[in-house]
């Protein structure tokens, strides 16, 4: 029981302003030391994954090696393999490409259906948002069966196109369901002056919403983006050649031989890709966290 | 008697105007209402529905590779597959993989965005170390992986046999218990930064003067950590939950690199499974009847936690 | 022994951009209730978060009963604080939130749970306790608050702005309440309000705050009709004191001391001309507008005219006005302090 203020002595005073001082100092010690270890065990791998892209063969494959250290020296063999003597460059621009466009296509087709859910008030509205957000739950590793026949009737066999033309049905629903909660935690007053201001309701959307809205795009756009880059099942059954193949499954087939890996340069092409998207992750952390509080949390 | 000052004068109302024009296309509700939702619609309709459709009627054919024709089946796909034992494996690993998972990720992304709302030096750089799981490609993670959890050159070994911790090998992904473990860690390595950023969410939009009040009235931290945040948040904790559950369910890449369903199918799932029967094997039509079950399940699951969501809101 | 007390305070932010709390001493009396009134960001709840707790100063001590509570969190200050939102726990019972705070104490379930039961009944909301608090009316939650607050008997209790979230029709209501519950629990509270009708109703004394700075303490008749800074003056009474620049002074004389020559008794007097611009009637009082000389440079000035003075008074004439002897105040013109009286010759 804390002793009351009032009646306590001053040495009972001093004793309890040190005990909260070394409590608040240990729990700041405890705050770095978790933040430490997660940061280990998150990042761990990748610092492993750093150092061996520059280990020599001899260094590598030895069992006994310290493998967190350099036990003969560093090479930059692996990584001018990997450019010189792979298609890492091409998949990384495919995925870049095929990226960027899936974005925009989801953001052309979803912030609209959103819209249209969220604010015009339509009878079917409700269940039609929610309809849409189970059709996240269609996974691709049924889906692609059927859709290699679709994509096969259409000539895109093979092609990275394929993957443009597919990769929404992941992105969409979840985009739209996103968009839908950050919509809604946007008064509906602002769009009426607008309009009431001379303003289409198009044109309200545009000039009023579509600014406030702007961390729930942005969310919505890193999130897809990451989604996209990380698909493996419809890329895998879609596509052969090499020259199409997008990261995420061009990097795992195609730097082996028969059942080898190039070990060092795979290390080199994951932490090449983990941290571009990783670094642009964590600029827009704040906002994408901004948003989804906007939407999930009240949505 | 004292006089207010007198009374204005009206100033001239001016004409009344008609309203110009009529109501244009650009201003009707219920056209623009459907017109910005049928892209998505007819592209949903096209991409997701009918395929979905497509993969049903497989389930009910006999279409493989060596017979690309459509014959009618009826329930013949089905039942090799249940006649298979690897089925009913890898439907229970499936279950068991996604449970343990999403236990494991809600409880440490909830600890993870509890340290990463804290305010510290360097937060910055440890935000993007936490992040780096879930924004590399799930086929690159994974293929680190098979060498980190190797039986002869896994680095984690060598740190465990270097500190005397252990004598031989683990073999993390040669034995079945091991391998499940393995494949089930992986998952949640990969998840546990998502989780944590949808948490944060919720962390960041609990009223500051709720939480003030909680402290002012005396409550320490593990009070306020059970009796409010938890209470609060819990909406957002199962939207992360269902994430997690949802990633963790349809994943195929994860098995299928690390192990392939090995060893001896002790971490087969339904998700590679369905994808080693159907194209590896040829058998197309067993393919999609495995795969289909991933569906009415996840349906279940997603419906169970949203309505909890729904009876949790609390504002 | 003063049940608070704060030290030569400073608080501030944006490493030291800000100064949020520039230099309050401050002591309380036992039991009072004493209110800290000032405009937005004169610094009044910066000083009762540092008071609570949620606050560390930058320099400067808290006192509660006589002990240095600095680094101590809030909880062990025992103190109780009402946030302007009520800040009540919105997945709790009403129930549930007042017993909160008693989980703190270790007392048995049925200690806690009489104890929540009388301060329910002390704010008559025991019918309510079953209920959340989104299904409560805002004067409801009040209540609730107050009951939470004064559960854990406190020395303090802090109140910030309580009212403010309140229509104007229940507010009137809702002060009464909180002078009643001061009657029955007759324990220091310190009040924030920027709403001068509130503290001068309220408090026992009030702290005038401006930039961080304790501008005057006293009772509110004290602040009123001696206000010890130019701000006090101008911040206090609807409509403001008057004030007419004189040779590097101020000459200050509230509108309701400003009335026709014929009104005021003849000895000591000041007059002066008044040059009346318009009029405009409120509840009964004539507010007076227009321009007054013969004292100092020209001045815009208000006179209020209660109903009882019936004089003739319209716009465009120049009335001779006057102040009774006394109601002067003298402000020094560069520093807004009070200063001596100045003869006025007439």
């Amino acid at each position: 029981m804390v002793p009351e203020v009032l009646q306590m002595t001053d040495a009972e005073a001093a004793k309890l302003r040190r005990h909260h001082e070394r409590r608040h100092r240990a729990g700041r010690v405890f705050v770095y030391a978790a933040a430490a270890t997660a940061a280990l065990l998150a990042a761990g791998p990748f610092v492993w994954s750093g150092l061996t892209a520059f280990k020599l063969n001899a260094d590598l494959y030895n069992p006994a090696h310290n493998p967190f250290a350099f036990n003969r020296p560093p090479t930059l063999d692996h990584v001018l393999f990997l450019f010189g003597d792979t298609q890492f460059g091409v998949f990384v621009w495919n995925t870049l490409w095929v990226g960027l466009l899936v974005v925009a296509i989801t953001l052309a087709l979803g912030l609209p259906a959103a819209y249209s859910i969220a604010r015009l008030d339509r009878p079917w509205s409700g269940w039609m948002g929610v309809a849409i957000f189970f059709v996240y739950l269609v996974p691709p590793t049924l889906l692609f069966l059927s859709l290699s026949r679709l994509v096969v009737a259409l000539g895109l066999q093979d092609s990275t196109w394929s993957l443009v033309l597919i990769y929404p049905t992941i992105t969409i629903p979840v985009s739209v369901w996103l968009l839908i909660g950050f919509l809604k935690s946007i008064p509906k007053d602002i769009e009426e002056q607008a309009m009431v201001d001379g303003y289409s309701r198009v044109g309200a959307f545009v000039r009023t919403v579509l600014p406030l809205v702007f961390p729930g795009i942005v969310a919505v756009v890193v999130f897809s983006f990451t989604l996209t880059a990380s698909e493996f099942v419809y890329a895998l059954a879609f596509i052969s050649p090499t020259g199409e193949k997008p990261l995420s499954t061009g990097v795992p087939t195609e730097l082996i031989r028969g059942d080898v890996f190039f070990w060092q340069s795979l290390q080199a092409a994951t932490v090449l890709v983990a941290v571009p998207i990783a670094l642009v992750f964590n600029f827009f952390l704040d906002r994408f966290i901004a948003g989804f509080a906007l939407g999930a949390v009240k949505g | 008697m004292a006089e207010l000052t007198a009374t204005r004068t009206r100033p001239e109302t001016p004409p009344v105007m008609p309203p110009r024009g009529r109501r244009r296309l650009s201003d009707s509700d219920s056209f623009l209402a459907w017109i910005f939702l049928l892209p998505s619609v007819v592209y949903i309709i096209g991409l997701v529905a009918l395929p979905f459709g497509l993969a049903i009627a497989f389930a009910l054919s006999d279409v493989s590779a060596g017979d690309p024709s459509y014959d009618w089946a009826g329930l013949d796909a089905f039942r090799r597959a249940f006649d298979d034992p690897v089925f009913w494996q890898s439907l229970g690993n499936t279950f068991i993989f996604t449970l343990v998972s999403m236990v494991l990720i809600v409880v440490l992304g909830k600890v993870l965005a509890n340290i990463l709302v804290a305010d510290f030096r360097g937060k910055w750089v440890v935000r993007f170390l936490v992040l780096l799981p879930w924004t590399t490609p799930v086929a690159l993670s994974s293929v680190s992986w098979l060498w980190l959890l190797d039986s002869i050159f896994s680095p984690i070994d060598w740190a465990l046999r270097n500190l005397g911790l252990i004598e031989a090998n683990m073999y993390w992904l040669g034995k079945p218990d091991l391998a499940m473990a393995s494949v089930i860690a992986v998952h949640v390595w990969r998840l546990t930064p998502l989780a944590a950023v949808i948490m944060m969410a919720g962390l960041v939009s609990i009223p500051k003067d709720v939480d003030e009040a909680a402290r002012v009235d005396g409550a320490g931290f593990w009070r306020r950590m059970f009796e409010i945040t938890v209470p609060l948040t819990l909406p957002v904790m199962a939207v992360a939950a269902l994430f997690g559950a949802v990633l963790t369910f349809t994943d195929m890449a994860v098995v299928y690199v690390l192990t392939r369903g090995g060893p001896t199918n002790s971490t087969q799932v339904l998700a590679s499974w369905a994808y080693i029967r159907g194209i590896e094997g040829g058998d197309v039509a067993q393919g999609a009847a495995i795969a289909l079950f991933l569906f009415p399940l996840l349906l279940a699951a997603a419906v169970l936690i949203l309505r909890a969501v729904r009876r949790m809101e609390v504002r | 022994m003063a049940v608070v007390s704060v030290r030569n305070l400073r608080k501030d932010f944006d490493g030291g951009a800000v100064h949020a709390i520039d230099g309050v001493d401050l002591e309380t009396e036992e039991g009072e209730y004493l209110v800290l009134l000032g405009p937005s960001g004169c610094g009044k709840t910066t000083l009762l978060r540092t008071i609570a707790g949620l606050e560390e100063p930058t320099e400067g001590e808290v006192l509660i009963g006589g002990h240095v509570v600095n680094g101590l969190p809030p909880r062990a200050r025992q103190i109780a604080m009402v946030f302007q939102s009520y800040a009540l726990y919105p997945h709790k019972t009403v129930f549930a939130n007042i017993v909160f705070p008693l989980k703190a104490e270790r007392l048995d379930k049925a200690e806690r749970d009489r104890k929540a039961q009388w301060a329910a009944e002390l704010l008559g909301i025991g019918h309510l306790l079953d209920r959340k608090p989104r299904q409560l009316s805002g004067g409801e939650r009040q209540r609730v608050a107050l009951a939470r607050a004064l559960v854990r008997e406190p020395q303090v209790f802090l109140l910030d702005e309580p009212l403010s979230n309140l229509d104007a029709k229940l507010r009137a209501s809702a002060r009464d309440e909180l002078k009643a519950f001061q009657e029955r629990v007759p324990r220091t509270t310190i009040y924030v309000t920027h709403d001068q009708v509130e503290a001068m109703g309220l408090g026992d004394r009030i702290a005038v705050m401006s930039a961080g700075k304790l501008r005057q303490l006293g009772p509110p008749v004290q602040i009123y009709d001696d206000p010890a800074d130019t701000f006090v003056a101008t911040f206090i009474g609807s409509p403001p004191m008057n004030l007419v620049p004189r040779d590097g002074v101020l000459v200050g004389f509230r509108p309701e001391h400003l009335l026709p020559v014929e009104v005021v008794p003849e000895a000591g007097r000041t007059t002066m001309p008044f040059i009346v611009d318009r009029m405009e009637y409120l509840s009964g009082d004539r507010h007076v507008y227009g321009r007054v000389t013969g004292i100092g440079e020209e001045t815009r000035v208000i006179a209020r005219l209660p109903s009882t003075v019936e004089t003739p008074i319209s716009g465009g004439e120049t009335h001779d006005f006057a102040v009774a002897p006394g109601r002067l105040r003298f402000f020094s013109a560069e520093t807004g302090v009070r200063t001596d009286p100045v003869r006025l010759g007439d």
